[in-house]
């Protein structure tokens, strides 16, 4: 069976983000970048499932700008065996509808059985990627899914839903957007980090994908405004010597709060 | 039969027991801003009168109901707003920025060649048409989104909008639907996750307050749910609560949890990473209790005690009981 896994860059959350206040794009520049946890994540379900069936090829997707190559060597020395890179300076500041169009080409391009996405990305918080991956596919889609077992056709498991929890089966191909219940990713060990560097790593345009993001084409969304909130400022603090409650009773009246 | 003017599709997310999910009200409030709100309820057939009346309570002019098969996950809904947006041609799309509305709003997007802003907090019109207003990074950025051209399909951050619309005298007409056959998930019916309580819903509530590892076991994270109920709050976790199992993962507030602005937040034995305050910094006032004088937490907090959780919280029930009284 071949996997494809989709990991993304982001900036680190445990840093400061900014934003560009002229592009309105994530400053890549203001802090670290990382690969988001939850696509590592998703990594983690692909090669547990390949330790147990040998002859599962497990490929690391990312659509990023080409400072990212370290992150997606990352994604090797994790354990994915090869990773496709899609670079290109047409694809600055792209839209989920660009994205989407371009991961499904990639996607296309590699003929999987399965695609395994993270439910959210923690910068854009968009979580519709993996739908609209699902719908350019033509391929089944379970989301949310909080436990995932892959099987020869299909694949079973949990999903969360906004309601409570429900057991789904997605026939193959299918695309599976999992969430941070399931495990964090193994870490990369030395030999991993080594055989990573001899892995192989393709970089693509969108001239090899043969997509076109022509803006009079395809409608976009687009920034139209960006603006920085000032920080929260602390206000009291006070050390409890018996009557921090009573203290705080008194705070919450004078602002009307109780 | 015509449709109002200016119209804004809006889809109600169904509950398993056929009601319209808390989010209504907002995004039907929301697409009033812009033009005349047509909804759409889709449901097994018979199952969801009751959100088609609730629609019609919270302001939509048109109701357009869909029967669709309940086993297919996403994909009936999808192909019931597609064919809404046929036939109604409207200004804006609509839809919760809830698990199944994002899936909904994700495919509707590529189906129709739609620009797709997401999770908004806010909508607007100017000249050029629907400006979606977002709060990004914790709410220290402000952005507005738009369509190069085209009408937008807009997710809506549940409980971020408080505009509400007047009840309308709504048409409630039935679509017609033809079926995608796209593939699809099967699923079995949701179980609830935990019973339903009579608390106020963590997303738009005025009061929450959350509790974190500091409370160490599920049986003392009762202390914050009595502090919640003594203030008619919402109960919300940090993940270190959730990942202990203090609590279920509903009430996790954060980054990759819910987002919250309630006009008091109270965390409680939450040392504030900067994930967790990404999800409620926007909050109007902020009261922290924590031991460790030097927690993050107390960079945002208005109100902060350096003490034990323990000792503090019980004697602010108590106080809090007594001043009720
Ligand atoms: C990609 C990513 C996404 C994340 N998303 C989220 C998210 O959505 N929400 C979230 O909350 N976290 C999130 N996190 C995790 C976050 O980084 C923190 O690990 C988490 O918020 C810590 O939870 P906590 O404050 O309860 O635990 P801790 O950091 O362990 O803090 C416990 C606090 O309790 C205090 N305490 C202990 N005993 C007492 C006592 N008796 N009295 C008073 N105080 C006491 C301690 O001083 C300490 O400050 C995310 C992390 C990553 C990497
Ligand atoms: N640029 C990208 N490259 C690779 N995967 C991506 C990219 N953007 C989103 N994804 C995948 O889609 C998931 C959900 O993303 P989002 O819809 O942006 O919240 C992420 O967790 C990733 O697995």
């Amino acid at each position: 069976m071949r996997i494809f896994v989709l990991v993304k860059e982001v900036s680190d959350t445990y840093g400061d983000r900014k934003l560009d206040l002229v592009t309105g794009l994530a400053d890549r520049g203001a802090g670290e970048v990382v690969l988001d946890e939850i696509t590592e994540r998703a990594l983690e379900v692909a090669l547990s499932h390949a330790d147990a069936h040998p002859g599962t090829e497990v490929v690391a997707l990312s659509m990023a700008p080409e400072s990212a190559t370290a992150s997606i060597r990352r994604a090797l020395a994790i354990g994915a065996g090869s990773a496709v890179h899609v670079v290109d300076g047409q694809l600055r500041g792209a839209d989920l509808g660009v994205t989407a169009a371009v991961l499904a080409a990639a996607v296309r391009r590699g003929g999987p059985d399965l695609v395994i996405t993270g439910n959210l990305s923690t910068d854009g918080s968009g979580g519709v990627l993996p739908a609209m991956l699902a719908e350019h596919l033509g391929f089944a889609l379970a989301s949310a899914m909080s436990s995932v077992t892959i099987g020869e056709t299909e694949v079973a498991g949990s999903r969360v839903t906004d309601f409570g929890s429900q057991r789904v089966t997605v026939p193959l191909p299918a695309v599976v957007s999992i969430t941070e219940a399931l495990p964090d990713a193994r870490f990369p060990n030395f030999k991993g980090i080594m055989a990573a560097k001899k892995k192989p790593l393709e970089v693509l345009s969108l001239a090899d994908l043969g997509v076109d993001v022509d803006p009079a084409g395809v409608p976009q969304s687009i920034l139209t405004a960006v603006s920085e909130k000032p920080p929260r400022a602390a206000g009291v603090k006070i050390t409890d010597e018996g009557d921090a409650a009573g203290q705080l009773v008194e705070f919450l009246a004078q602002n009307r709060l109780v | 039969m015509a449709y109002p003017v200016n119209p804004i599709l809006v889809l109600v997310d169904v509950t398993p027991a056929g009601a319209a999910a808390p989010s209504t009200a907002g995004l039907i409030g929301a697409a009033a801003l812009l033009g005349s709100p047509v909804a759409v309820v889709a449901a097994p057939a018979g199952t969801a009168q009751a959100a088609v009346d609730a629609a019609a309570a919270a302001g939509a002019q048109v109701v357009l109901t869909a029967d669709v098969d309940g086993g297919p996950v996403t994909v009936p809904v999808v192909d019931a707003l597609q064919a809404a947006f046929r036939a109604v041609q409207p200004d804006a799309v609509l839809v919760s920025n809830s698990i199944a509305g994002r899936d909904v709003a994700g495919r509707l997007a590529v189906r129709e060649r739609l620009a797709l802003s997401v999770d908004a907090v806010g909508v607007s019109r100017d000249d050029q048409g629907v400006v979606a207003h977002h709060s990004v990074f914790g709410g220290a950025f402000l952005t507005d989104s738009a369509p190069t051209f085209g009408v937008p399909v807009i997710t809506v951050r549940q409980g971020a909008i408080d505009a509400r619309a007047d009840a309308a005298d709504a048409r409630v007409e039935p679509l017609e639907v033809t079926a995608s056959g796209a593939p699809a998930a099967t699923g079995e019916p949701v179980e609830a996750v935990e019973a339903t309580s009579s608390r106020p819903e963590l997303r738009g509530a005025k009061v929450v307050v959350s509790g974190g590892r500091g409370l160490g076991s599920k049986e003392s994270f009762a202390l914050v749910e009595d502090l919640a109920d003594v203030l008619g709050g919402a109960v919300g976790a940090s993940r270190a609560a959730v990942d202990a199992g203090f609590i279920p993962y509903a009430h996790q507030v954060g980054q990759t949890g819910v987002s919250v602005s309630p006009q008091l937040y109270v965390a409680v034995g939450i040392s504030g990473a900067i994930q967790h305050r990404a999800g409620m910094q926007t909050a109007k006032t902020i009261v922290a209790i924590n031991k460790d004088p030097d927690s993050p937490i107390f960079d945002v907090a208005d109100f902060g005690i350096v003490g034990d959780l323990f000792t503090v919280v019980p004697q602010l029930i108590e106080q809090l009981r007594a001043r009720k009284a």
